[in-house]
């Protein structure tokens, strides 16, 4: 016994693990590369911006551009649209991409298939999703088309007619739901995956219904996949863009448009950047209010 | 071997995959900034969608005897930016820019161009319109040589002339005309059938700057907030009322001209040209209409030029000589649909029918009794972006949110005074071309 201690404290002290050797260096030597990426790539360009919002088209350090953002006619109406869309969308991406994730996860036959279709619209772009939505939805598209030859309708409708904003936020919702809720499929099928079996025939011998196993165990044991998810969906719904420019025209702002209006049009990168910290502090907000609503169970205390 | 239904599916989505992302890989042919080993750089802000640049590299380029590197993109502050870091460096990486009269104005008077008045006497030959060559000179020495030219004209579909009303003539529209008219087609169809490109890619601002204003107004900055300008906007406002809600999203008209969504349309010329290539028997082009002050236009030039940080300009120069040739300049007609800043009948060849027809057109509407030829803003440099902002929220706040005109105009003309200050411009053409910052009125 005595020599198998030995031989152990033999090869910790080789491998450098009790006197603090490289071993010691090693995670922090592995973390570098990311850590290096993530300040370059993310933490520069965000300071950047911080510099950029906060100067004037002059040079001077000063409120202009902020002040610019907040007089802008288009703002109030972007951050709302921009807000109206998370919170519709949120909710409805939630409920399909957990019914496709259990259709995905089932023993149903062909579940394996399903997963493909549903992580198709993952491939496409978001500007391809947007033209591809756009020829659905124009006067001359797919959809009054198709309502049309089931004489649903009479004329073709205008869907995309800026004066019932409601209408047109619709199409959006749709085409938004289409092409990113795959993305909370796959953190959904991820977290699913992982529930033990065990958990599952417990509930069937307790003779738990579908509902009751979905509330009491399904839920409970995904709580830290949904706030991933969560997460994920509430920072990407702050930049969506390509498709409400491509269904709502110049007549919808959200503030990823503003931003790269302000930007490319109006060439006012000082502005663009006003209308990013915007993003970023509205995004922070909102995460935070995630980690609160959904606490995990150590930070409950449990 | 047999495949399984899985592996099947596997290998589909594969090939599937591999096509995008080839696809992809292609794409970034066109990223600025990407340069190849060697071979010159052409830079245009012209000529930037997928299809133009194509006809660039594989027709208009032909037959040149080095290699080029034809980098396309729309952004004007991007050239800018790109040109001030090469001066700043000391080298440049662009061998030779195409670009708007404006945007090299702008890099003139930032001494950041070649002299090309040398230039520009070797290709005495090519016989460059003179009014395109007086628009090439800032400051008494040419900044670039013509290269492209065009306008902004009207196009429709055939069945919106019966509902023309009565007298009116189809080439001499005037701006009350033109609404009686679209107002019939709407009563008579049902549907708001005119359209403007109001889109994110449109090009409404030069309607109102370039055609609007000028023919209401007889001005643009010194008329900004007139009588007259209300009558104007009281004017779109209503037309307005008769295009199709659609047009928020439209970018070029000729396609919601093809698919019937637009039966009257007003945009570039080469925004059109599709619409009457593809169908010259159904879609007519006519002239802009004439307005109280006369048939306001926008000609659009379009030159080359060399960064004065090109250490060797004879490659750049052998260029400019190829794509001014005779040649090539109707292969450039043909493709791209741009008109040459030479007179047509030079042209060998003729012309493709749906192009002769807005070449007609163009010559037409500059030969109207009355035509006031505007300039694009000269001399904003980085403030052509808020410029186009003023309009662009004036039409928004008027039209889209059914605003008050004069109290629109008030406010919008105090950020229009912001911008003409800040940039320290002089009127240019159509108001009273002076000395000193222009003032709004």
């Amino acid at each position: 016994m005595a020599e198998v201690t030995e031989a152990v404290r033999a090869a910790r002290t080789a491998t450098g693990e009790r006197r603090g050797g490289p071993q010691r260096w090693l995670p922090y030597l592995l973390l570098a590369p990311s850590v290096a990426y993530l300040l370059i790539f993310f933490a520069s360009p965000m300071i950047q911006a911080f510099g950029l919002a906060f100067t004037s088209t002059t040079g001077g350090w000063g409120l202009e551009s902020v002040r610019a953002m907040f007089g802008d006619d288009r703002f109030w109406p972007a951050v709302w649209t921009t807000l109206i869309l998370l919170v519709v969308l949120l909710p409805l991406q939630f409920a399909l991409a957990l019914a496709m994730s259990m259709v995905i996860t089932s023993r149903l036959r062909a579940s394996g298939f399903w997963l493909y279709v549903f992580l198709l619209p993952l491939g496409v772009s978001e500007l391809g999703a947007g033209i591809l939505w756009y020829s659905i939805f124009v006067e001359q598209g797919w959809l009054n088309t198709v309502l049309q030859s089931l004489g649903l309708i009479d004329r073709p409708v205008i869907w995309l007619d800026y004066r019932e904003p409601w209408r047109v936020i619709g199409t959006i919702v749709v085409a938004e739901a289409w092409r990113s809720t795959s993305l909370i499929v796959i953190i959904l099928v991820g977290g699913l995956r992982a529930i033990p079996r065990d958990y599952l025939e417990a509930a069937d011998v307790f003779h738990a219904g579908p509902w009751q196993r979905m509330r009491h165990v399904v839920l409970p044991m995904m709580r830290p996949t949904i706030r991933t998810a969560l997460i994920v969906r509430t920072v990407l719904a702050f930049e969506v863009f390509a498709t409400v420019v491509a269904l709502g025209g110049t007549a919808t702002d959200v503030l990823a448009t503003q931003a790269n209006r302000a930007y490319t049009e109006y060439q006012d990168a000082h502005l663009a950047s006003a209308y990013g910290l915007v993003i970023l502090l509205v995004s922070l907000v909102a995460v935070g209010i995630i980690l609160v609503a959904l606490p995990t169970r150590k930070e409950r205390g449990q | 071997m047999r495949l399984s239904r899985r592996q099947v599916l596997r290998l589909g989505l594969g090939a599937a995959a591999s096509g995008l992302l080839a696809g992809c890989a292609l794409d970034t042919t066109g990223a600025p900034g990407s340069q190849g080993s060697e071979g010159l750089v052409f830079y245009s802000t012209q000529l930037a969608t997928t299809e133009e640049a194509e006809a660039v590299r594989r027709q208009i380029l032909a037959g040149f005897g080095r290699q080029v590197q034809f980098v396309s993109d729309s952004s004007a502050s991007k050239m800018f930016d790109r040109v001030r870091a090469d001066a700043r460096a000391g080298s440049s990486s662009i061998g030779l820019l195409g670009a708007l009269q404006g945007e090299f104005a702008t890099l003139a008077k930032e001494a950041l161009l070649r002299d090309m008045t040398d230039v520009v006497e070797q290709l005495g030959d090519r016989g460059f319109t003179r009014q395109y060559l007086d628009l090439a000179r800032v400051d008494g020495r040419y900044a670039f040589v013509p290269w492209i030219s065009a306008s902004y004209i009207m196009a429709a579909r055939r069945e919106a002339l019966p509902f023309l009303p009565a007298g009116a003539d189809l080439q001499r529209l005037t701006y009350t005309q033109l609404l009686d008219w679209t107002r019939a087609i709407q009563q008579a169809t049902g549907a708001p059938r005119f359209g403007l490109p109001a889109g994110e890619k449109g090009l409404l601002k030069r309607f109102l700057q370039g055609y609007a204003y000028p023919s209401f107004t007889g001005g643009v900055n010194t008329t900004f907030a007139s009588a007259d300008a209300v009558g104007m906007w009281e004017w779109v406002r209503a037309v307005w009322g008769t295009a199709n809600p659609q047009s928020v999203t439209y970018g070029f008209m000729q396609e919601p001209l093809l698919s019937g969504e637009v039966w009257v349309a007003w945009d570039h010329a080469v925004r059109l040209v599709d619409a009457l290539e593809t169908r010259p028997d159904d879609v007519v082009s006519f002239p802009a209409p004439t307005g109280p002050k006369g048939l306001g236009y926008l000609p659009v030039l379009g030159g080359l030029s060399i960064p004065r940080a090109v250490a060797d300009p004879q490659p750049s120069i052998d260029l400019i000589r190829h794509l001014t040739d005779p040649a090539r300049v109707s292969t450039t007609l043909r493709t791209v649909a741009w008109f040459p800043p030479q007179d047509l009948a030079t042209i060998p060849g003729g012309l493709p029918p749906g192009v002769g027809q807005e070449a007609e057109t163009l010559q037409r509407m500059v030969g109207t009794p009355g035509a006031v030829a505007s300039s694009l803003a000269v001399g904003l440099g980085g403030q052509s972006g808020a410029y186009d902002k003023v309009f662009t929220d004036a039409f928004r706040a008027i039209v889209l949110d059914g605003g008050d005109i004069g109290g629109t105009l008030a406010t919008q003309a105090v950020a229009l005074q912001g911008v003409l200050d800040t940039a320290k411009a002089a009127c240019w053409a159509p108001d009273p071309v002076g000395e000193g910052v222009c003032r709004v009125g």
